[in-house]
Formats: C-alpha cells, structure tokens, sequence
C-alpha cells in the first residue's frame, strides 16, 4: 500500500466527500475538518453562531478510525511533549485563517472540484503559507521533540471522539428553553448533514485509510516544495479528481465565483486566510486532517492542535472573525495580524539549540 | 572504514527528520549513517528520501525506537 497509498486514499476520500454532499453535507463540504470542529464547538455552546451547531460524526470517525487502524498494525504510540502550548495557539490561528477563507486545505481542495473558483486563490494562499514554513523549517525550526507517555494518556482523543458519538445519539437538551448544553441548528449549514451511520462510516474508514497512507493535504505541498517529492501530492491529485468526477457524475458541479455554497468572493482575504492556515499547519507539522489522525495514534500534541482548533472556532465567532457568504467581517484582518505576527514569531524563535 | 554519522531525530515533527537526514547526507558522498527515529511514518519518510538520492536504507527495530541505517 506504501507507494500508491496516498493516491488509492485521495481517490476514495474524494468520492466519499462528494457522495456526503449528496447524503446531505453541505455544499462542497462533504469533509471540512475546519468547519466540521466548528459545528462541534457549536454543539458544545463554545460558541452561539445558531446555523453552525452539529456534532459532526466525521470527525468523531476520523479519530476512531485512525486509532483502531494504528492499534491494528501496532502503530499505536502515546507520545507528547513538543511544546505543546505553542501547538494550542497554532491551532487557534489555523482555524481562524481557515474561517476567514471559509475551509480548511480538504475543503479547498473540495470547492475546487465543485467548480467554486474562488478556491484558487485559497489554495495559492496555502501554497504561500507552507512556503514561508518550509523556510523556517530549511533554519532549524522545530517545536522540540515528544517523548513517550503513558498509554492511558493516547486514549484522551478517542475517548473524546467516543463521547461526542455519545452526545449525538443521546441529544442532552435539558437546558432551560429545551436547548442545551448541546445546541443543535434547525437551518443554515449545521442543519445540513447526511444520516449518522453515512457519515460515521465515512469517517471511520477516512480515518483508517489516511492512518495507513499518510494522507496530509499539506505535507503534500512542503513535499513537493522542499524535497522535490510527490509522493503526497499525487494522493491529493487523485483527491480532488475523484471527487470532481463524482460531483459530475452527482449534477453537483457548478463552475463560477458567484453564489457558491459556504463561501465569499473576496479574492484578497481568500488568499490571506488560507496564508495563515497553511504556515500556521506547516510549523505543526500536518494538515488538520493529518492532525486529527496523528491524535488517534496517540500524539498528544496533535491532540492538543485539535483542541486549540476547537477554541479558535468559538473565538472565530463570539469574537465576529469568521467569514460568511457575505465577505469578511471588520474584525477579521486585525485578527489575520495577530495570526501572522503569531506564527511568524514561533517560527523565528524556534530554533534548534543542538 | 569509520563510524557511522548518528542522527537522532526521536521525537520530531514531520518534515524535520527528513531535514536533518538531507543534511547529513549532504555531507557525505558515501558511507554510512544512522537515522534514528520512534515512528513508522519518520522511518518510512527518511527511508523514501534517502532511496531517492541514491543510498540504501536498512531498518532496524530497537524495541522503543528504529534505526534507520543509510549506506552508499
């Protein structure tokens, strides 16, 4: 599976992303591992955005799966340690770069195979992000390393995963006026979902497949950049060819900047988010997918990106930085600053010492 | 025949094992080193680079971590 892995995963993630739009997933946003943790902060009352509450089971499977796949093959490692703070704060500014663009890298790639044209400035924004990365990472730049830990201490993410499958199927609406502690959208995009055992399943074998191949839609980019390989680039080619095949093959493509689901035409800040995005997940060594599937292995740092995601969301709304199909909101270049001038510092002062 | 270079690269994020192996290799037209890493996917990786520019890589398994020794 080594060598075409990568490609035989992108081909099956991709037609899965576009069958769960048919099943019900947002337009273009079959998987959006940005947009789906912020419907699960949703969910959770992190944040009050009403149209984006859902707990996603993709996300939930993706951890699941990673984790089954990892014990299976005996790849199953707790580890932690490599500045794990720092991870926290990346994953914050990753997500609310994601958010200003509307997507994360899967997404954009996604929106691309929908024919929203404005992806391409998104993913040139990301290319841009994981070249600034790549060079800090051509000066030394690393976050340390992590050490093993406890065996119990791997299990904290797809313990997590297991309780938001938990929640769904139990909806806990006890809160006053019959909503909450979990929040669910009756309309907009949180509202929008294919049936939990469709999703689940997606997830699940999403999941397994990217921890058997690696799958990382930004490693596929510093790869290529940095190392002259494209051994993940082609599994993100065959990713977005799978997936424009099946939104044909579906009547779900439409080419065009205009009135494309979940997303705003501004060309300028679809290329800034995703810039920040893509530095901010390179110096974290993956994409946020490749974060979520790290996690299930038993990465306590990657764990510690994903919540720091799941923070950044609730910021990204209550503090008004996430875009809507409107454009950006005021707010959103000053927290773009803050972002990059964020990154940019872990970068330059993470330097090895050896 | 000297020593082995020793590059211990446990415990980083990917790329930088990587990194650090291109670099070592970049020091050396032939001979030997050793890449030690503690996760599959870092083995692979060094591995796959270090194939690409022309040495071989052996894989050793140490139980808590690999060593990963590149010759040409």
């Amino acid at each position: 599976m080594s060598r075409h892995g990568p490609m035989i995963a992108g081909a099956v993630i991709g037609a899965l992303a576009a069958y769960l739009v048919k099943s019900g997933n947002p337009g273009n946003m079959g998987i959006c591992v940005a947009c789906f943790t912020r419907d699960i902060a949703g969910a959770l009352g992190l944040h009050r955005a009403a149209v984006v509450q859902y707990l996603r089971p993709e996300i939930a499977g993706f951890v699941i799966g990673a984790f089954l796949s990892a014990l299976v093959f005996g790849e199953y490692s707790p580890r932690s340690g490599s500045s794990p703070v720092v991870r926290f704060f990346l994953g914050v500014f990753a997500m609310i770069g994601a958010l200003i663009f509307l997507g994360c890298p899967w997404r954009a790639y996604l929106r691309l195979a929908g024919g929203d044209w404005n992806a391409i400035a998104g993913i040139a924004g990301l290319a841009a992000g994981v070249v600034i990365g790549i060079v800090f990472l051509w000066n030394g730049f690393t976050l340390g390393r992590a050490h093993a830990t406890s065996k119990v201490s791997g299990l904290m993410m797809p313990l997590a995963a297991v309780a938001i499958l938990a929640l769904l199927v139990l909806q806990p609406t006890f809160g006053k006026d019959g909503t909450g502690p979990i929040f669910f959208s009756k309309e907009g995009p949180g509202a929008a979902h294919a049936p939990l055992m469709i999703s689940l399943g997606a997830g699940l074998l999403v999941g397994w497949l990217a921890q058997r191949t690696r799958f990382c839609t930004v490693g596929a980019i510093r790869d290529l950049v940095m190392l002259r390989d494209s051994h993940l680039f082609r599994g993100v080619l065959a990713f977005i060819v799978a997936a424009l095949a099946t939104n044909l093959a579906l009547g779900q493509f439409h080419a065009g900047f205009e009135k494309q689901p979940v997303a705003h035409v501004n060309t300028l800040w679809n290329f800034l988010g995703m810039t920040l995005s893509g530095l901010a997940f390179t110096l974290a060594g993956g994409c946020p997918g490749r974060q979520l599937i790290m996690s299930g292995e038993g990465d306590g740092d990657a764990g510690v990106f994903i919540l720091g995601m799941l923070v950044g969301a609730a910021f990204a709304h209550n503090f008004s930085l996430a875009s809507s199909g409107a454009g950006i909101t005021a707010f959103a270049p000053a927290a773009f600053a803050v972002g990059i001038v964020f990154c940019l510092a872990v970068g330059f002062l993470s330097r090895d010492r050896v | 025949m000297t020593d082995a270079t020793i590059v211990d690269a446990r415990g980083l994020s990917c790329p930088e094992p990587v990194v650090r192996t291109r670099k070592a290799l970049a020091a050396l037209a032939e001979g030997r080193v050793d890449v030690l890493v503690d996760t599959v996917t870092s083995r692979e990786n060094v591995s796959r680079y270090a194939r690409s520019q022309g040495w071989t890589a052996e894989v050793k398994d140490e139980g808590d971590h690999f060593v990963v020794s590149l010759r040409k």
